[in-house]
């Protein structure tokens, strides 16, 4: 059995959620990882879109940002930002909307705009909002991938800049939300899923060799574990040699 | 139609002190050496706006040229945090910084309203989110059809909008091709614009999909090859990523940014 870090197993885990043959609205960092390795691999018919206008673009390494030539270079459109968003995302085209956060809480509302409650004197001032809070509330579904640590799940975000599920169960709908929000997280830890009649994040499978104790330890909440919980199973000898190809052809 | 200037003249004439002022692009074809114009020639009290504020804009902020920044993502792309950014916003180094804070959708639309030359535009974002409550320039709509609650968001119109592009001809016709980003709506939302290309030549060979802003849509056109890097020009120039790799531990500190700023407008250190 090959070793394996644990950033590899949560990308794998993460790819492994796109199926064949979806589309994909791509956000930068762990969730452009996960898309790109998820077309090498079992979905080589997965249409990535990326918010710089590349529709369908099928990069040979991984994009160093969202706006890199080689996703224009190879994708089946570049369309302008107007357009990628009200004409592609807005309408509810899109399958999954693939998100990365820098706080994440138990209803799966994603924050990336501020750390500290004071909006005005931030403790942390992070990037903003980009294309998320479109791609969170008009996507069929999103899957949010994110390292796990008291630090990033929190009980309650501090910025929502995307709406995940609001306070629980049915805001979403109260809002007049298209789509059903998130519906999947990943981490190095396992994985989560919303409540069916709660919508509170619950885990749902650890990666091998990863103890209970550990995930309820890096949660900032009292985390609830599924009844029936599942083991991931450990990368593929197949899996980790696509994803160390594109991550060496990319260095 | 376009006048073809040396950037030093075009920026002196177009880019005033209060102004506001879009330098935009998308990854792709940042018009970095005109903002590096704004910072020699040390133009203050700008209102910057720019979806995607990156390492240019960090370099506008943190020699004291802006004093509001209108934006939807600030960061280093594929590298991290803007140090300047977060240093004016968090300490009101050199000079306070205000921010107007939208979504991406919500910045595109903006310049859509602002192209179009209607007062505002209509978008299904923002519902949830806590942006509304700390950016006056989101409004809750009912659409006059369906009832459909909506958001609302004002047209953006820049007295001065600076892109850069692959190149024009001497009419000063401008073409642009690869990922164009909110380039032409920017471009047509202000008052007065400024392209800089990478050449100038005699006639502009037609490219499939490439968008041509036609000389009279534009002020001012000047040649600055290279005039977009670190970024890239595709077609010409690719990213240097080591470039947007080293800004951030310059950035990071105010002694070496200092430092950098000073090598740029020429002071003796």
């Amino acid at each position: 059995m090959t070793e394996y870090t644990s950033d590899e197993m949560m990308s794998v885990a993460a790819a492994r959620a796109l199926g064949d043959g979806m589309s994909c609205f791509v956000g930068i960092g762990l969730p452009s990882t996960a898309a790109n390795l998820a077309r090498r691999g079992h979905a080589p018919n997965l249409t990535l879109i990326y918010e710089s206008g590349c529709l369908g673009a099928k990069p040979s390494r991984l994009p160093l940002s969202i706006g890199d030539g080689e996703l224009a270079d190879t994708a089946d459109a570049v369309v302008s930002v107007p357009e990628v968003f009200n004409y592609w995302l807005q309408p509810g085209r899109i399958d999954v909307g693939f998100l990365g956060a820098a706080q994440l809480d138990k209803f799966g509302n994603i924050n990336t705009t501020v750390i500290g409650p004071d909006y005005a004197n931030p403790k942390v001032r992070l990037p903003g909002a980009g294309g998320a809070p479109e791609i969170a509330a008009s996507c069929r579904e999103v899957f949010v991938v994110l390292r796990q640590s008291t630090r990033t799940f929190v009980e309650k975000v501090d910025f929502v800049t995307s709406f995940g599920h609001g306070t629980g169960k049915g805001d979403r709908e109260r809002l007049g939300l298209p789509g059903a929000g998130p519906t999947l997280v990943v981490t190095d830890l396992g994985l989560m899923r919303p409540d069916p009649e709660t919508s509170e994040l619950t885990l749902t499978e650890l990666h091998p060799g990863v103890e209970v104790d550990q995930v309820v330890a890096a949660t900032g909440w009292k985390l609830k574990v599924a009844g029936d919980l599942g083991t991931t199973p450990a990368p593929t000898e197949a899996e980790l040699r696509i994803l160390r190809d594109l991550t060496r052809a990319s260095a | 139609m376009a006048e073809l200037l040396s950037l030093k003249e075009a920026v002196a004439r177009l880019v005033h002190d209060g102004d506001t002022v879009a330098l935009e692009g998308f990854t792709h074809l940042i018009p970095v050496a005109a903002g590096h114009e704004i910072i020699r020639q040390r133009r203050t009290g700008l209102t910057l706006i720019r979806m995607t504020p990156d390492i240019v804009y960090d370099q506008l902020i943190g020699a004291g040229c802006a004093s509001k920044l209108i934006f939807s993502w600030g960061g280093n792309p594929g590298v991290g945090s803007l140090h300047r950014f977060r240093d004016a916003v968090q300490h009101s180094w050199p000079v306070p910084l205000e921010i107007e804070e939208h979504s991406h959708a919500g910045m595109a639309n903006r310049y859509v309203a602002g192209a179009s030359g209607l007062p505002f535009a209509v978008l299904r974002g923002y519902t949830g989110t806590d942006l509304a409550a700390h950016t006056d320039t989101i409004k809750p709509i009912t659409c006059p059809f369906t009832g459909e609650r909506l958001a609302a968001v004002p047209a953006l119109n820049p007295d001065v909008t600076i892109v850069h592009a692959q190149r024009a001809d001497r009419s000063g016709n401008v073409q642009i091709w690869g990922i164009t980003g909110v380039q032409k709506e920017a471009v047509l939302a202000a008052k007065r614009s400024l392209v800089t290309v990478e050449e100038v030549v005699d006639e502009l060979e037609p490219r499939p999909g490439a968008i041509v802003l036609p000389s009279w849509a534009v002020t001012a056109v000047a040649e600055v090859p290279g005039g977009a890097r670190p970024s890239y020009a595709a077609g010409y120039y690719e990213r240097d990523n080591d470039a947007y790799q080293s800004w951030d531990a310059i950035g990071r500190d105010r002694e070496s940014f200092t430092r950098w700023l000073d090598e740029l407008t020429g002071v003796k250190a």
